[in-house]
């Protein structure tokens, strides 16, 4: 640990405005990495001809879909003006490119669904799985850079962790959820999904850590995001044994498993989000760090 | 080196240069006139009057209603009046050559004037916040009864009336300083080498040097201390000049996810 003493700051009061963010944000990234990872199993299973976990993934990757829409709406500050974010298609910008991302992944997978209830235009509504499945891994990650991209150190530093911990935590939570839907026989390849999402979840967070170094990742371990990260670990880390190893043959450790799993996902998106606050918050991460590298590059 | 020219870079073909703000901090007298002008000329409402104990600051921060702000410094030093000496500076937002809020604005409602500085659409803004977490130096912020984000302008209103800005006008001791930016650079680089002949060796420039990570900015400071000592951050970067590399890990992940799912359907079939 850097003693805090070597810090000089303006009276502790913070440098970096903390984010106008509420619960909504972290709740989006749950459910949109829901999404995601649930069309993929989709586009999959529709490929292999598993009609019945297609349609099942589908339909918590449209739910999901649109309980992050809605989530989206109500965290801008003008809900009235969320057409806005359709103005310009912005490289700069990783909210516009994902809310573009987001727009292509819904038509898709809205179009998807409409032609298997309706039972019209088959080929078309294949290919609207897969191009749903296709745009899916964008939407997975694009909320990691636009974390990333911020002047908070908790997440910027993370800025290469941040995108594999989405990812995997989008096929864990997708995979946690259909095991808890679908018939343990028909499951197998969301089994698959769901053990090695947590696994590479696991891994990738224990790599971040790392990246960040003692001084920053204090802002993980420590406060909310500490007791966050710490029950996401555990829930992540039971649901999926129970999952995989007990849900092949029993139905109820099926559902507790893969519904463990999934809440481990989206208690992990809090810890992130409550690890950027605390950063946000305290000046000695903003100007320890700088300091630093102001040492070393001179 | 010259400085870089945001205005024609954002697609402004014929334009004034850029203006700007030199806060020299050495002659402030910590009298707030600056916020005050401010406020009177923005109409910017009243965030909060409360007592802070932050020395001669009642005011924090800045913030979506407080453009300029005035921070007292009080440091026991041998040989000053009452063993103190007693540091006064007017921060302001910066109008960064490249700056992050404008840059992640998803909406376009924050775009870079003919003057280059960096102004907030209000009939555009949303209220999405991205700027906020965005700024290295903490300036922008969202109003919560009114659900969008609000910053200095360098009074937009009166540049384009060949006027100067309200806290520049009101300043009684030429602490803060308007004009084109390459002007006012020179000027403030021969009052640091006086201030320095003078014995004053803390006496250094922030925001000045185009090669910093927010290219330079277009309101910048003359400090007799290290900037964190006035609330600013030693280092600031706008993140996004690492956006490619950011991108470049995000495809990866998101080639292992797709890698992933597929050997998922690919293993075993049952």
């Amino acid at each position: 640990m850097v003693p805090d003493a070597e810090v000089r700051t303006y009276y502790d009061r913070p440098i970096l405005k903390q984010p106008v963010w509420t619960w909504l944000v972290p709740a989006y990234f749950f459910t949109g990495g829901l999404a995601a990872g649930s069309a993929m199993l989709a586009a999959g299973a529709r490929l292999t001809g598993n009609r019945r976990l297609a349609r099942q993934s589908r339909l918590v990757a449209l739910g999901a879909l649109g309980a992050s829409t809605a989530l989206l709406i109500k965290d801008l500050g003008r809900p009235g003006r969320f057409y806005n974010m359709f103005r310009v298609l912005k490289p700069t910008s990783p909210m516009s490119i994902g809310s573009w991302a987001l727009g292509a992944f819904g038509s898709a997978a809205a179009a998807g669904m409409a032609s298997d209830v309706l039972d019209v235009l088959p080929g078309l509504g294949a290919l609207a799985d897969m191009a749903a499945g296709g745009i899916a891994p964008a939407v997975a990650t694009y909320t990691a850079v636009l974390l990333a991209d911020t002047a908070v150190p908790a997440w910027h530093e993370a800025r290469h962790e941040l995108p594999f911990v989405f990812a995997a935590s989008a096929a864990a939570s997708a995979g946690g959820v259909a095991v808890a839907l679908t018939p343990p026989s028909e499951a197998g390849p969301a089994r698959r999904v769901l053990g090695a999402g947590a696994l590479a979840e696991l891994a990738a967070v224990e790599a971040l850590h790392r990246r960040l170094g003692p001084e920053l990742a204090a802002t993980y371990e420590q406060g909310l995001a500490g007791t966050l990260g710490t029950w996401s670990k555990a829930l992540t880390a039971v649901g999926a044994v129970t999952a995989v190893a007990g849900g092949r043959r029993f139905r109820p450790l099926a559902v507790a498993g893969g519904l463990a799993t999934a809440a481990g996902g989206a208690v992990l998106r809090f810890a992130i989000f409550e690890a950027g606050k605390a950063a946000a918050r305290d000046p000695k991460y903003v100007v320890g760090p700088q300091r630093r590298e102001a040492g070393v590059g001179g | 080196m010259s400085a870089a020219d945001p205005a024609a870079i954002a697609g402004w073909e014929a334009h004034p240069p850029r203006m700007g703000f030199f806060t020299d901090t050495s002659v402030c007298i910590g009298c707030k006139a600056c916020e005050v002008a401010c406020k009177e000329w923005n109409n910017v409402p009243e965030d909060g009057l409360a007592w802070l104990g932050l020395s001669y600051d009642n005011t924090g921060s800045l913030g979506a209603s407080t453009w300029r702000h005035v921070a007292f410094i009080e440091q026991p030093q041998a040989g000053q009046d009452h063993g103190i000496r007693w540091l006064m500076s007017s921060d302001v937002c910066k109008h960064c050559t490249s700056a992050a809020c404008l840059e992640v604005c998803p909406t376009g409602s924050l775009i870079r004037t003919e003057f280059g500085t960096v102004v907030v659409q209000q009939d555009i803004c949303n209220g999405c916040g991205y700027c906020v977490s965005a700024c290295p130096f903490g300036v922008i912020d969202r109003r919560e009864e009114d659900g969008r984000v609000w910053k200095c302008t360098l009074c937009y209103d009166r540049l384009k009336d060949d006027l100067t800005p309200a806290c520049a006008k009101a300043c009684p001791t030429e602490s803060i300083q308007f004009g084109p930016l390459l002007e006012l650079r020179t000027r403030a680089e021969q009052r640091v080498d006086s201030l320095q002949a003078q014995g004053e060796t803390g006496a250094r420039l922030y925001g000045a040097d185009p090669s910093d990570g927010v290219g330079g900015t277009g309101a910048f400071f003359l400090l007799l201390d290290d900037p964190e000592v006035y609330g600013l951050p030693p280092k600031p970067a706008s993140t996004t000049r690492d956006l490619p590399s950011m991108w470049k890990s995000a495809a990866m992940a998101a080639l292992s996810l797709t890698a992933g799912v597929a050997a998922a359907f690919l293993g075993r079939r049952r």
